[in-house]
């Protein structure tokens, strides 16, 4: 047997400080709030103290926006602005280690994917919308499409860094301000940011980063002179929001959960396929809002592919997040683990077959195995409710029109996969599936200039893309 | 068309599959087809393994002995051979410890002198036969060819399937030759060189090499060498899939040799990652898995001693054959 020795990461690289501060209007704050300890989920080790927003803060964050919108960033040239964002865009680059053995430090996720997926990714974003800064005007909104002013951001644990780039990069092109909040399990990178924003001289309150839990994201949402909220998180927490901005005039956009499917037709390319679904479920712990958590697959090839996709999923190798051979790395919480861990439960309870990996599993830290359910039937809550984890539910379908229905029986509507070698059969399932993101033959594959977004309990809003700038422009 | 002479308990489904043309045909065309950017996708992912210390040594003497060295010129003279041999027998002359390589291959009028120099010494002779490296030729020729080898002493044959006929669509005839060929290996190996650089898509990779199973090669083979490209870690992927899979439909091994242009340890290490994870571990072993290469022995060795001794040496070090 060969076993890989441990090949990793040195956790120096992310030049882990004791304490982490807030930014507000360009300067690294104390906040009123309790400090909050972020603990590495890979080791249950607590890596740093982070101070966290009062209600004060936040409304000296909001004035610091308003302020910089008003006097500077609102009215400055494109193609200013475009310099500042190219320039965090090159910094983020510059720093990348750094950023990644950091995100996997705070997140756990595996090295390989904070290094190759979302560190260049986020800067991907900044350099795309940095371009659209100072041609807004060809973008298909009206010769001078207006800002909307002080814009609220909150985003979710599993992308920390590259939900900030997301969030903040379309919203500095369209000239609007910014004060977000990153994850209370996950606020580090974002914090790193801050230090490169102003690195970039960025001028003071373009961007605030503020800390804290659930309590400082509310009060960012629902502050009186916030122009636009853009939240990432739950469909739960998200139709809390959509209740209480009902009637103000704010804009909103939500990016919620999902429970998408990948279907796999008879003629599909199956080891590819494998691939895909292997990629869909198990990519970043399955801590993806499209993920691919429902596999449907045609009974002709169910055995097959069923075989392929255990033997695949043996291969994957769970640990050290640190590690550059690690696949899946550890689940963000404990509170998030035990969540899996019912939703499992209920699995087995309802009557689904449930086969893990075999892998070893780490002493410490928060893992989880990967598991894929065979024989669940539409009605079971392991193919109903999203799980967020590395879980995955089979089902069969033995028609096209079949397949289509039960992909679209969900409340949700985020992505669906679509697996076939015959490229009419591609477009009219695409054509049919209520998703905001279709992929055919590959699956969670992101690009700045492809818009992303929902259906339904979903979400609305695009994010990236020309479409995406509509989301912070006045149309 | 001629029945295969191995695989006498062919499962139904692969039975039928030879039974004729047509059917032959229809079974090839049925194989799921291979995405191509999938597949470059996933052969770029584990690309990025990163192989170190006792795994990196072990990986570089499993390497070594996966060796086919092979020296396939016009300009070969038996005095070269020689020289090969020698190298095969002792790859690093101031550490003995170093395995020794798989096999030595060679064309056919070379294979006697290669014979002479690895008497004893359990290296395989490969040779490479049926008109290498283009096919074209007649039925006739080719095994006269193959015979000509096997009765100077080679115990593998490295054949060339007819791209032509593949291409053209006429797999009855591609199978028909390996079966001939490999009657007229008697007791040697067949690999069967599907030369992936000619047939252009993954499809046509993944149907050669089901062909090249079916008709009884023990070995599938990228590439003679003298295409470009030669071997790819995408292609080699679809191969080593395609041996997996007849695994688990025969409960029969077959073996993977990706031939030209690996030149590198780092190279060779992420094929042994893909034999590893894509094929299985039981696919690390020579027995199933070779290197068909000239220089990528001597970047071997200079890793293995900079692996020993911590510091780089160089080039004037290994010995150049």
């Amino acid at each position: 047997m060969w076993e890989y020795a441990p090949a990793p990461e040195s956790r120096d690289i992310a030049n882990l400080k004791p304490n982490y501060r807030m930014f507000i209007d360009g300067q690294f704050v104390e906040g009123a709030g309790d400090p909050l300890k972020t603990v590495n989920p890979g080791t249950e080790e607590v890596l740093a103290e982070v101070s966290t927003a009062g209600q004060a803060d936040v409304d000296k964050a909001v004035k610091a926006a308003r302020r910089a919108y008003e006097r500077v960033w609102g009215r400055m040239p494109g193609a200013e602005r475009a310099k500042y964002i190219f320039r965090i865009a090159r910094l983020i680059q510059e720093r990348a280690r750094e950023l990644a053995v950091l995100e996997s430090l705070d997140n756990g996720k595996p090295i390989k994917e904070s290094r190759d997926v979302d560190v260049p990714t986020a800067a991907a974003h900044f350099f795309y919308h940095a371009g659209w800064a100072d041609k807004l005007g060809y973008a298909g909104y009206g010769p001078d499409p207006r800002p909307l002013g002080v814009v609220g951001q909150v985003i979710p644990w599993n992308f920390p860094l590259l939900m900030a780039a997301w969030k903040i990069a379309p919203a500095l092109a369209t000239g609007n301000t910014v004060v977000i909040k990153p994850a209370e399990t996950t606020p580090l990178t974002a914090l790193v940011l801050a230090e490169i924003i102003q690195q970039a001289d960025l001028p003071p309150g373009v961007v605030n980063i503020l800390a804290g839990a659930g309590d400082v994201g509310a009060a960012v949402v629902s502050h009186p002179d916030v122009d636009k909220v853009a939240f990432t998180g739950s469909t739960e927490v998200g139709k809390i929001i959509q209740r209480q901005l009902a009637g103000t005039g704010r804009r909103l956009t939500l990016e919620l959960g999902g429970k998408a499917a990948n279907i796999v037709f008879d003629d599909a390319p199956l080891d590819q396929a494998v691939e895909g679904i292997v990629n869909g479920i198990f990519f970043n712990q399955g801590h993806v809002c499209c993920a691919g958590s429902r596999l449907l697959v045609q009974e002709s090839v169910a055995d097959e592919l069923l075989e392929k996709l255990h033997v695949r999923v043996s291969t994957l190798r769970v640990g050290d997040p640190l590690d550059k051979n690690t696949d899946v790395g550890a689940i963000n919480s404990r509170e998030q683990l035990t969540k899996i861990q019912e939703l499992v439960e209920s699995g087995d309870a309802e009557g689904a077959e449930r086969w893990t990996s075999a892998c070893p599993l780490p002493d410490k830290g928060f893992y989880f195995a990967p598991t894929v359910f065979s024989n669940v039937s539409q009605a079971m809550r392991i193919a109903r409710e999203e799980i967020f984890g590395p879980v995955l539910s089979v089902l069969t379908f033995r028609t096209p029109d079949e397949a289509v229905a039960k992909a679209n029986n969900t409340p949700y509507g985020l992505s669906a996969g679509i697996w076939t070698e015959k490229g009419s059969r591609i477009l009219w399932a695409a054509q049919k599936m209520r998703a905001g993101v279709v992929w055919a033959n590959t699956f969670n594959r992101f690009d700045p200039t492809a818009p992303f977004g929902g259906y339904q309990e979903s979400g609305f809003g695009r994010e990236g893309g020309r479409t995406g700038l509509e989301a912070y422009l006045d149309v | 068309m001629a029945a295969p002479s191995t695989s006498p308990s062919l499962p139904p489904a692969l039975a039928d599959a030879v039974r004729d043309d047509a059917s032959l045909r229809r079974f090839l065309h049925g194989l799921p087809g291979v995405d191509q950017v999938g597949v470059e996708q996933r052969a770029a992912g584990l690309g990025t393994r990163s192989i170190k210390k006792a795994s990196k040594q072990w990986a570089i003497d499993t390497a070594i002995s996966m060796v086919d060295l092979t020296t396939l010129e016009g300009a070969d003279t038996h005095g070269k051979v020689r020289s090969l041999a020698a190298k095969a027998r002792r790859p690093d002359p101031d550490h003995p410890d170093v395995p020794r390589v798989a096999a030595v291959c060679v064309y056919p009028d070379m294979v006697e002198t290669a014979v002479e120099e690895l008497r004893g010494t359990g290296i395989d002779i490969a040779s490479v036969a049926t008109a290498f490296p283009s096919g074209r030729s007649s039925l006739k020729v080719k095994l006269e060819d193959t015979a000509y080898a096997v009765d100077a002493g080679a115990t593998e044959i490295d054949m060339v399937i007819d791209r032509g006929a593949f291409l053209s669509g006429r797999y009855g005839q591609v199978f028909d030759e390996i079966v001939q060929v490999k009657h007229a290996c008697g007791d040697a190996h067949l690999k069967v060189i599907l030369e992936t650089g000619e047939l252009a898509t993954y499809d046509n990779v993944r149907r050669a090499s089901w062909l090249g199973l079916l008709a009884g090669g023990d070995f599938i083979k990228t590439s003679t060498g003298k295409v470009s490209p030669a071997a790819t870690l995408p292609v080699t992927h679809v191969m080593l899939q395609a041996v997996r899979d007849w695994h688990t439909q025969t409960g029969e091994l077959r073996g993977v040799k990706p031939a030209g242009g690996i030149r590198t340890t780092k190279d060779a290490i992420k094929y042994l990652v893909a034999v590893h994870e894509v094929a299985g571990p039981e696919w690390l072993t020579p027995t199933l898995f070779r290197f068909g290469a000239s220089t990528l022995l001597n970047d071997l060795l200079m890793q293995r001693r900079t692996q020993l001794a911590g510091h780089y040496s160089g080039p004037d070090y290994v010995t150049v054959d």
